[in-house]
């Protein structure tokens, strides 16, 4: 398969690699994926109090274009608000990367990823105002 | 190593031998009359190199050389072994025993025969390590079984299946025995004799011939196999696969046949010697290391393994080139390998084969198979193992799997939100 060049330089040179405190209540965590359908993401956003995202990290079990997916997503992610980010599609993924169609589900799972960490975000702020949602996970409850 | 890199596929193919290509060249140039020619000298002087070929391929596997139909390659003599005994015999029987792991050549045509009403087919288990019990061969023989397909050797995980064993219940039961011996022919014993064969497929470019040439071994007496021919014609081959000889091809397989057969006890031994160097000096350097196959019984120039927690397209990408770092191609050159995970296949679903010994997905995403052969350096193998070690380590600090379980999280309660 021939990667872009962009793939290839996220595969080679990944930004933003590496893990925050997930306890830090500052810190969004989204892990998506399952290892038996071979791509696993873990993005972290790391977002001011006005909703800012100051910095964001990543680790990704996946093909070259899972790694480049999130890799750019992460530099994507930075400076934007909470807003900005829930605007981002994979479809900005695969324009920028120039994924084919079978490497779509990847910039699908960096989105998920992004929205995932978040949703993990605003359920660690507010955990008393607003109950917690359905779709909110148990870890996050009980943080 | 040349301009390309390092060839670690030799389960995928082989470079032709020098010496192959020397005794086919001829010809290619002036040797050019037709096989079939009985009224001249150009077809005379290709038949007695046909016939030469015949006799060198026939030797290999201790047949007699009328016993062997030159063809396009194995997926022919799969598809016409297995489909021209169950035509053939279709008032004798129509059930076939295989076994999970067979080449798609063998599972596809039992499984085109089954849709069309010809063939009811048996797919034995295999074990973890991808052999088949030869008891549950026997288990499976009904009054109905015409034929037992099993390979000799795995393409992907290289397990030798008991052959021997699985033959002599074939014989007992008055059941013939095809077995698709590509991987295992020219690097292990095989003897159609003492393995009770009735039916072998071969290829040339599996043995260092070219491509394109294949034969099938079909047994004349003790029993005599009768097959119903899949390609009409003139008749070539006993009638059973009509079409011109591939003179050149017919000519360096018998050539490759040859110095397979008069090599194979040193090239054993020195390509068991090279992948065990390698596979020691993985497990020794890396953790989370599991090898697939069989640890014995196992073709000696494959090695297929799981690097857990990498997933094995990325970890090619980091070794065939794809990623060219600046001046890194003359001191880093491309290594060739193949993954059994679902990213490298057309189907993009994880190798059936690792499926089949119970390997899961997880594990069968990162499985790297690497394979080694004639033409394999002691250089090479370090080479490989060096930048595997380090792709992996590379790849395994970009792993959120990894972390998690160095941390002691058990990746099995975790619940993981899939597609």
């Amino acid at each position: 398969m021939a990667y872009s060049d962009k793939v290839l330089d996220h595969y080679s040179n990944p930004r933003n690699v590496g893990s925050f405190d997930k306890s830090d209540p500052s810190v969004g965590t989204g892990v998506v994926g399952a290892p038996e359908c071979g791509d696993v993401m873990k993005l972290q956003l790391k977002i001011s109090d006005d909703g800012v995202v100051e910095d964001a990290r990543f680790k990704t079990f996946g093909c070259g274009s899972a790694i480049a997916s999130s890799s750019y997503v992460t530099e994507l992610v930075k400076g934007k608000t909470v807003d900005e980010v829930l605007e981002i599609k994979n479809t900005n993924i695969v324009q920028e990367l120039s994924l084919p169609p079978v490497k779509i589900h990847c910039s699908v799972l960096a989105e998920d990823g992004i929205k995932a960490a978040l949703q993990d975000w605003k359920s660690k702020r507010q955990p008393a105002e607003t109950p917690p949602a359905d779709e909110v996970r148990p870890a996050a409850r009980q943080g | 190593m040349n301009g390309k890199g390092v060839y670690m596929d030799y389960q995928a193919t082989t470079p032709v031998d020098p010496r192959v290509l020397d005794a086919m060249l001829p010809h290619l140039r002036e040797v050019y009359g037709n096989a079939a020619s009985r009224t001249h000298g150009f077809g005379w002087e290709a038949e007695a190199a046909v016939d030469q070929g015949r006799e060198q391929v026939a030797r290999l596997i201790g047949a007699k050389s009328k016993e062997i139909i030159f063809l396009s390659g194995a997926t022919e003599a799969d598809n016409l072994a297995i489909r021209g005994v169950v035509e053939f015999y279709k008032d004798k029987g129509h059930h076939v025993i295989t076994q999970t792991t067979e080449h798609k050549a063998v599972l596809d045509t039992c499984r085109a025969l089954e849709r069309e009403g010809k063939a009811e087919v048996t797919y034995l288990a295999v074990d973890e390590q991808g052999r088949v019990d030869p008891d549950d061969v026997r288990k499976a023989i009904t009054d109905k079984t015409v034929l037992i397909s099993i390979m000799y050797a795995n393409n992907e995980i290289g397990t030798v299946q008991p052959i021997g064993a699985i033959g002599e219940i074939a014989r007992e039961k008055g059941v013939f025995f095809h077995s698709d011996a590509v991987q295992g022919a020219g690097k292990l014993p095989l003897d159609v004799e003492q393995q009770h064969l009735d039916l072998v497929s071969l290829s040339a470019h599996k043995m260092y011939g070219p491509k394109g040439v294949g034969a099938l071994y079909v047994r004349s007496k003790g029993p005599r196999v009768r097959l119903t021919p899949m390609i009409y014609g003139g008749g070539h081959e006993r009638g059973m696969r009509s079409g011109t000889l591939n003179v050149p091809g017919i000519v360096g397989f018998g050539k490759a046949c040859e110095l397979s057969r008069e090599g194979m006890a040193d090239e054993s031994q020195r390509t068991l010697a090279l992948r065990e160097r390698m596979r020691e000096a993985l497990f020794d350097q890396l953790d989370e290391v599991y090898l697939n196959g069989h640890p014995v019984h196992r073709l000696p120039g494959n090695l297929n393994v799981s690097f857990a927690f990498v997933e094995g397209e990325s970890l090619l990408m980091g070794l065939n080139g794809s990623v060219r770092p600046i001046a890194a191609a003359a001191s880093q050159p491309p290594i060739a390998v193949s993954s059994g995970s679902a990213c490298t296949s057309a189907t993009l679903e994880p190798s059936y084969v690792l499926k089949a010994l119970g390997v899961g997905d997880d594990l069968a995403h990162t499985s790297i198979r690497f394979g080694l052969g004639r033409f394999t350096t002691e250089e090479e193998v370090d080479y490989v193992v060096e930048r595997a070690v380090t792709e992996v380590r590379r790849l395994r600090e970009l792993s959120p799997l990894y972390e998690m379980v160095k941390e002691g999280i058990d990746l099995k309660t975790v619940a993981w939100q899939r597609d």
